[in-house]
């Protein structure tokens, strides 16, 4: 890596630290969105971007690490920072149980990706009708006073969510490297580009996929816990919803699948467009129901024809950086 | 007990009514999928945008439905046409997930045109011919459903026949089962997908049309009538045509009777365990060829 | 000299047609043996069993005394066998030394050592100036090698070669074969190879096994075979066998 990244890496990581002193809370928000996406794509790519498996729907892990802490918080008063290990044993089990069926009778490709889809709405349209954590009209956490740090409860200044949210997602690039460099992520590089080469090798490809379904459910749970206690709502339509998987994953798919920068970059990009489509949206008074999708829709198609592999390896190659 | 018999018999009449229209949607997936290759994640977009074109006929041209099956199928023939070989064909070689994105970012624009287009509320065709029930012995059956049912099952018999005994169905069954035989025998595939697509849109298009019979049209319909496609596809075997209207008519009934049984809303909620099973204990389907 | 792989009366039939039929044979420790015969004769059918991506109908096959018909592939690979694939399967998006590491990691426990390790092998096959290159700007002779560079980081006993003198020219196949026998003499690998190059079998082989329809026609040495009334008689009509 040479100087000139180094540099460029310190300067924004200097600006994300010191953010919520510099910035108004619209900003901030904004921020704090490029963070979640940032990290919930990190730990979507684990398992698509490095194993190779696509998950069309992550969405049940943001579900269920969210109901899950959440019911804890708003039934037994447990704190989230108690409440986000069942979330992530939770996830993990589920993960485990996704990837053990299909893995065990050899589903994969678009069967596995439906199977993920399937998974996400059968439990979606199960919450709707589970009345002990609110069903269809949702789950409510007390709001408390937004200017009253409580950090063991999670209920604060939208300066404790941004760091918290950071934090996060600092974590995820530095485990996503660290296993990018490691065994697994070799193991799960070889897996991705061709199964039975990797077997011949002595990979027990079954292990190491279900290692990479489950630790992408469970960091995919926190990013639940962090969305309910944020929102201090959750509506099975909105955290299982299919839309949520596809926000998911726009992040690294336009970034750059499989790399390290590029789900970063693609939710960096997301949320800047997101925010200019609003504004320019406004401002020429289209502001119709459904102006702002169909703009990410057309924006998706053109990043999906005009550069397959996402931005980041182009804009790589022009900095003549590694990847 | 005699009534809940009853209750029992015309609820599963109108599923069986219900599922071949559902089938004929399957049996355009089974050909795009099963034929030209496509995850067409926006098959559910393209039933929606039929339903609205044939809302907007009849709104506008005063156009019975059943008449407007064949301008709307001929238009979805050549979009799907032009779609697959324009669009869609490059991306045969990329990796599976670059297909998937592709198709997702049509979906989404699709939705979203129909919503800017024509607003988020429901719209409905009421036929004052199809109001009244037809009776059949103590049985009730709704009229609406039985027409739309059997332009349903005569498109799927037009479709077969059409793959059974023309030369031009022939051919796309072989680009289908060996594209490199197909091609060493001077088939061009390329242009064979193109057409297997548009037909499947075809299909897509008349199911959509007698669908905007039974159902109020809201732009948000695509992704779940997607998902039911793909379920009835996988469940009813992949690559067979007699499968995908077998399979939707098992969707279309045990959605009524779990309608009947649980709560309405838990309907889909079956289809998605029945999907998981059957991906699991015989993803051939009922059907299907090995995968 | 012990006897590694012991493959006894073997049979594998695909949908009602026998690719192989009760097919018998040995291969001792420290030898280089070739499997030969025209094409569908079984002789891939025979790999992909002894490595695992097969299940033999009949029959048992025995790695150094414990039978392993049956096992996954990777099981296979831990016990010590390696092999290539007929049509080359190289990992697409790395590099050709990143792909030597993930062979390396069987036996290597820390990726330093593995890139150490692997680093070696590269050298020795002649890709070393290419080692950081993506795997999709090899030629097909590299691609062979960088096969049998990521199977031999696998540090295996036995090693499977599945035809790769095909496509070579003949300096890159003396040069291949001179590595095969230096792996086999210094560093005690055995080596089983299907080969269709005459040249590579003459030159490398203590023994051959000749099939053809999948059964076993003749064994012998290499100069016992190409004079068996058999064998010629299943390549009568083509060219002479040297």
């Amino acid at each position: 890596m040479n100087r000139r990244v180094i540099f460029v890496f310190a300067a924004l990581g200097g600006v994300l630290l010191c953010l919520p002193s510099i910035a108004n809370n619209y900003v901030l928000s904004v921020a704090t969105l490029f963070l979640f996406f940032a990290y919930t794509g990190q730990a979507w790519n684990i398992m698509t971007g490095f194993a190779g498996q696509l998950s069309l729907g992550h969405s049940l892990y943001l579900g269920i690490g969210g109901y899950a802490s959440a019911a804890l918080y708003f039934h037994f008063g447990i704190g989230p920072w108690a409440g986000l290990w069942l979330s992530i044993v939770l996830c993990g089990l589920v993960g485990s149980v996704v990837g053990a069926l299909a893995f065990r009778y050899g589903i994969s490709g678009v069967y596995f990706t439906l199977l993920t889809i399937a998974f996400a709405e059968f439990t979606r349209i199960g919450f709707d009708h589970w009345d002990w954590l609110g069903g269809s009209g949702g789950l409510f956490l007390k709001v408390t006073r937004r200017d009253q740090i409580d950090l063991l409860n999670l209920r604060g200044t939208p300066a404790m969510f941004y760091y918290v949210i950071l934090a996060l997602a600092a974590t995820a690039l530095a485990l996503s490297a660290w296993l990018l460099r490691s065994r697994a992520g070799y193991y799960w590089q070889a897996i991705r580009e061709n199964e039975e080469a990797a077997q011949a090798l002595g990979i027990n490809t079954f292990r190491w996929k279900m290692l990479a379904v489950v630790t992408s459910a469970a960091m995919t749970s926190l990013a639940g816990v962090f969305s309910a206690f944020y929102y201090n709502n959750l509506f099975p339509e909105q955290i299982f919803s299919i839309n949520r998987s596809i926000e998911t994953i726009l992040g690294p798919i336009i970034g750059g699948i499989g790399t390290l920068i590029g789900p970063i970059l693609g939710a960096a990009l997301l949320t800047l467009l997101a925010d200019g489509v609003t504004e320019l949206v406004a401002a020429l008074g289209w502001e119709v129901a459904g102006v702002k999708q169909l703009i990410y829709g057309v924006i998706l198609f053109a990043v999906v024809t005009l550069l397959p592999h996402g931005v980041w390896p182009v804009l790589a190659r022009k900095l003549k950086v590694s990847r | 007990m005699s009534l809940d018999l009853l209750n029992l018999a015309n609820v599963i009449i109108s599923g069986v009514l219900t599922g071949l229209v559902y089938g004929l949607m399957a049996l355009g997936l089974s050909v795009i999928f099963g034929v030209a290759r496509v995850v067409n994640f926006a098959h559910g977009e393209m039933m929606t945008i039929a339903m609205y074109l044939t809302v907007a006929l009849f709104a506008g041209l005063n156009l019975d439905p059943f008449l407007a099956v064949l301008p709307v199928a001929a238009v979805f023939l050549v979009f799907g046409y032009a779609l697959q070989a324009t669009v869609i064909n490059p991306f045969v070689t990329r990796p599976d997930h670059s297909q998937f994105m592709l198709l997702l970012a049509i979906a989404v624009i699709m939705t979203n045109s129909l919503l800017i287009v024509f607003g988020p509320d429901a719209r409905s065709i009421r036929l004052d011919y199809l109001l009244e029930s037809i009776e059949l012995g103590p049985l009730l059956i709704d009229r609406g459903k039985l027409y739309a049912a059997l332009v349903a099952f005569g498109t799927s018999m037009t479709l077969f026949g059409f793959f059974r005994f023309t030369l031009t169905g022939t051919a796309i069954r072989a680009c289908a089962d060996n594209w490199l035989g197909a091609k060493v025998v001077g088939l061009d595939v390329k242009r064979f997908y193109a057409l297997a697509f548009g037909l499947g849109a075809a299909c897509v298009a008349v199911a959509g049309c007698m669908m905007s019979l039974l159902v109020d049209v809201t732009p948000a319909l695509g992704p779940a009538y997607t998902l039911l496609a793909f379920v009835i596809v996988i469940v009813g075997g992949l690559g067979s045509m007699s499968g995908a209207l077998i399979g939707g008519v098992l969707i279309g009934v045990s959605e009524a009777l779990a309608g009947l049984f649980i709560t309405p809303s838990a309907k889909s909620m079956f289809s998605f365990a029945l999907l998981i099973l059957v991906l699991l204990i015989r993803p051939r389907g009922l059907i299907g060829n090995k995968l | 000299m012990s006897v590694l792989l012991d493959v006894q009366g073997v049979s594998k039939s695909f949908r009602g047609l026998r690719a192989v039929g009760n097919v018998s044979f040995e291969v001792e420790e420290g030898a280089i043996v070739a499997l030969i015969g025209p094409n569908g004769a079984g002789k891939t059918t025979i790999f992909n069993m002894v490595a695992g991506a097969l299940r033999p109908d009949d029959g048992e096959i025995l790695f150094a005394g414990k039978p392993i018909g049956g096992l996954r592939p990777d099981q296979v690979c831990a016990l010590g066998i390696g092999r290539t694939f007929q049509i080359v399967k190289p990992f697409a998006g790395l590099s050709v030394l990143d792909n030597v590491i993930v062979g390396a990691l069987r036996c290597c426990a820390r990726v330093d050592e593995a890139r150490a390790f692997a680093s070696t092998i590269v050298d020795k096959l002649g890709l070393g100036s290419k080692r950081a290159f993506p795997v999709s700007s090899l030629t097909l002779p590299d691609r062979k090698k960088l096969e049998v560079a990521r199977a031999l980081a696998t540090r295996p006993k036995l090693l499977l070669l599945d035809e790769v003198m095909a496509g070579l020219r003949s300096l890159e196949c003396d040069q291949l074969i001179a590595f095969l026998q230096e792996i086999n003499q210094r560093d005690g690998v055995t080596i089983l190879l299907i080969e269709h190059v005459m040249r590579a079998v003459m030159a490398l082989a203590h023994k051959v096994i000749v099939l053809h329809h999948g059964e076993m026609i003749a064994q012998g040495s290499p100069a016992q075979v190409i004079l068996d009334p058999a064998v010629l008689e299943c390549y009568l009509g083509e060219e002479t066998l040297l």
